[in-house]
């Protein structure tokens, strides 16, 4: 059937009522990335040494190439460009990770309760990481380390096993996917101890990774981490038109053309690779995949061509500002970062958990 | 259009479509009829490459089902399915225009001329007006309305639809059906769709075919289908079968059961 096919003056005329396209979008995107340096910014000059943030921009733009911007004192290069820019880079890029997979998961299931940490893929990055520190392969120095890529082939198989469990009759019912997640995800936990009290010469490293952190980051760090990280997410954010048709009903989905099983794998298995790079380097960091996300939508709508890279964003804001928090409340002593973040995110959850009971059993 | 040759197609063990035979040609309004659990949302998914096929062949305009992609089939068939549920948040037009989706690549936003579809579409089906609000805050006519609108926006050449009307009122069930009637002679579309309510059908559609334990029954015009012998033997109902004032056509009402004299005599009857 041929819709009576407009005519030019037709199309001109029309007032569309705000249609999302990736040009409509980029001031947003621009706001979202100058508010996400101003934190990092802040982030970097704010420590137990104070250092004014025109300082701290000189000195960073200064190491750029082919650039001169004055002299400074090599202490408090040290302190930004050693230390600093470092730790506020990670923990700026694994937030990004984090907030963009949170956002991936919740649409592929159609659950806003979906987590990296709730699903499994954690868990199972964590036994990939695990196994490799208790081989003779760790090494912590080495750039092209072994453990994302563990990570990454834990972090599948627990997706696969938990995706498997639930797949009943050709479909993949969102909740019983929730269910067999938490379930290879305790699985995965309890390996992960199993390992740590067995191999008592690595407890002590096992321990200080799982806790998760940002205070042993370094530039090899980045280099390990960085590239998984960066290709997951962005090979995410062309899928943001079909996550929103994902939202009807499976069927409607499909007869819209989508080829739903496929794209949820493909979804998957990016998230998995991003989320299983930022494990990888930072131990396990809850609920920062569960609460952007939501705060995102909550000011700017359910669009995912919005949500994924705005998660994105605030995901690397709030991590930044959650190790600052870690490292300035008690000084001389780190809080660890995970417990920041589940002070913040464990009632957000508990919140989410209640107000979804009672407005939308359907997609409990 | 479409021709169905000896469909069957089964949920496990649980064969729920044995042998259908069925074909609609262009501007033809099939009505799908049946007792609750005799397959005809079945048949439905079949059509659209959604429910696994056991045996048999479905074709639209000649190209098997089975071996065309998702996307391919979704530029030729749309489907308005039952009662269905939308996503929060998302406005009407926004819901509309996800029947974009089968035209657009991945990297594809839509164009000016994808919007103005959808908005052609979207006042075709009355709802124009209700583009900025959510679909959250609609009626269940309403959203009824931004589905026919989403179906549209596919440019089908076959519509499917799924109890279309079950939860509109009378005015807006007639509205509903004149709007198929004419989209079918405007658009030479070919349209499905599963009635309940066996004078609507009758009225609505160019023939009627009529499903039982997964078989096609009967099949024709529809004064041929709703004798009183046919639906008192498929659904285990009494009825009458009376003429349409105006057209002739069959007007299927329950027999005097349910009245109060009609109950009255059942007990008389029942009691020795």
């Amino acid at each position: 059937m041929q819709l009576a096919r407009p005519r030019a003056a037709a199309i001109a005329s029309v007032r569309i009522p705000a249609a999302v396209t990736w040009r409509s979008l980029a001031p947003t995107y621009a706001l979202a990335a100058l508010a996400t340096l101003a934190v990092a910014l802040f982030a970097i000059s704010w420590g137990t040494v104070q250092i004014a943030p025109q300082t701290t921009a000189s000195i960073i733009i200064g190491h750029l190439p082919f650039v001169s911007t004055g002299t400074h004192s090599a202490t408090t290069d040290a302190i930004i460009w050693q230390v600093r820019l470092p730790r506020v880079l990670l923990a700026g890029l694994v937030g990004a990770t984090l907030g963009l997979s949170g956002a991936a998961y919740q649409g592929v299931f159609r659950n806003p309760l979906a987590e990296p940490y709730l699903i499994g893929v954690a868990s199972g990055a964590a036994v990939g990481a695990t196994l490799i520190i208790i081989s003779p392969l760790y090494v912590a120095a080495w750039i092209f380390s072994p453990m994302p890529p563990a990570a990454f082939a834990g972090a599948l198989i627990a997706v696969v096993l938990a995706y498997g469990l639930a797949r009943t009759a050709g479909r993949v019912g969102a909740t019983s996917l929730i269910l067999s997640g938490v379930a290879v995800s305790s699985m995965c936990t309890s390996l992960v101890t199993y390992l740590m009290l067995t191999y008592n010469t690595r407890t002590l490293a096992i321990l200080n990774w799982l806790l998760g952190g940002f205070n042993t980051a370094s530039w090899a760090k980045i280099a390990i981490a960085a590239p998984y990280m960066a290709i997951g997410s962005l090979l995410i954010l062309p899928f943001g038109r079909l996550l929103n048709v994902m939202q009807l009903e499976e069927d409607d989905a499909r007869q819209l053309g989508v080829d739903v099983e496929r794209m949820k794998l493909v979804v998957l298995a990016l998230a998995s690779l991003a989320t299983a790079a930022a494990v990888s380097v930072s131990g396990l960091i809850g609920f920062v995949g569960l609460i952007v996300p939501h705060a995102v939508r909550m000011v700017w709508g359910p669009d995912y061509r919005r949500l994924l890279p705005l998660s994105g964003f605030f995901g690397a804001s709030f991590l930044i500002l959650a190790d600052v928090v870690a490292r300035s409340i008690n000084p001389g002593y780190e809080v660890p970062i995970g417990v920041v973040t589940a002070l913040v995110g464990a009632p957000f959850f508990l919140y989410l958990l209640h107000r979804q009971n009672g407005a939308m059993p359907e997609h409990a | 259009m479409l021709s169905i040759r000896r469909l069957c197609v089964s949920y496990g063990a649980h064969q729920v479509l044995r042998d259908v035979d069925l074909s609609v040609a262009q501007s033809e309004i099939v009505a799908l009829i049946g007792p609750n659990g005799c397959g005809k949302t079945t048949l439905l998914r079949a059509i659209t490459g959604v429910a696994a096929i056991r045996g048999g062949a479905i074709a639209i305009d000649g190209d098997d089902v089975q071996s065309m992609r998702p996307s391919t089939i979704a530029r030729r068939v749309a489907v308005v399915p039952q009662a269905a549920a939308l996503p929060g948040g998302f406005t009407a037009f926004e819901v509309a225009l996800m029947g974009r989706t089968p035209h657009l690549r991945l990297l594809q936003s839509e164009s000016r001329r994808d919007l103005a579809i959808v908005q052609a579409a979207m006042e075709r089906a009355d709802c124009w007006d209700l583009r900025q609000r959510p679909v959250d805050e609609l009626s269940g006519g309403e959203r009824q309305r931004i589905v026919i609108a989403r179906a549209l926006t596919q440019e089908p050449e076959l519509l499917l639809l799924d109890e279309p009307t079950s939860h509109l009122d009378p005015r807006h069930q007639v509205e509903a059906f004149r709007l198929l009637r004419e989209l079918c002679q405007e658009r030479q579309l070919a349209v499905v769709a599963v009635v309940h309510d066996l004078t609507l059908a009758a009225l609505f559609a160019d023939r009627i075919a009529m499903l039982s334990g997964g078989r096609i029954v009967a099949s024709g015009a529809p004064g041929d289908v709703l004798s009183e012998e046919i639906v008192e033997h498929v659904y285990g109902l009494p009825v009458r079968v009376l003429a349409h004032p105006e057209s002739g056509l069959p007007v299927v009402v329950p027999d005097g059961g349910i009245t109060r004299r009609g109950a009255e005599r059942r007990a008389l009857l029942a009691t020795p």
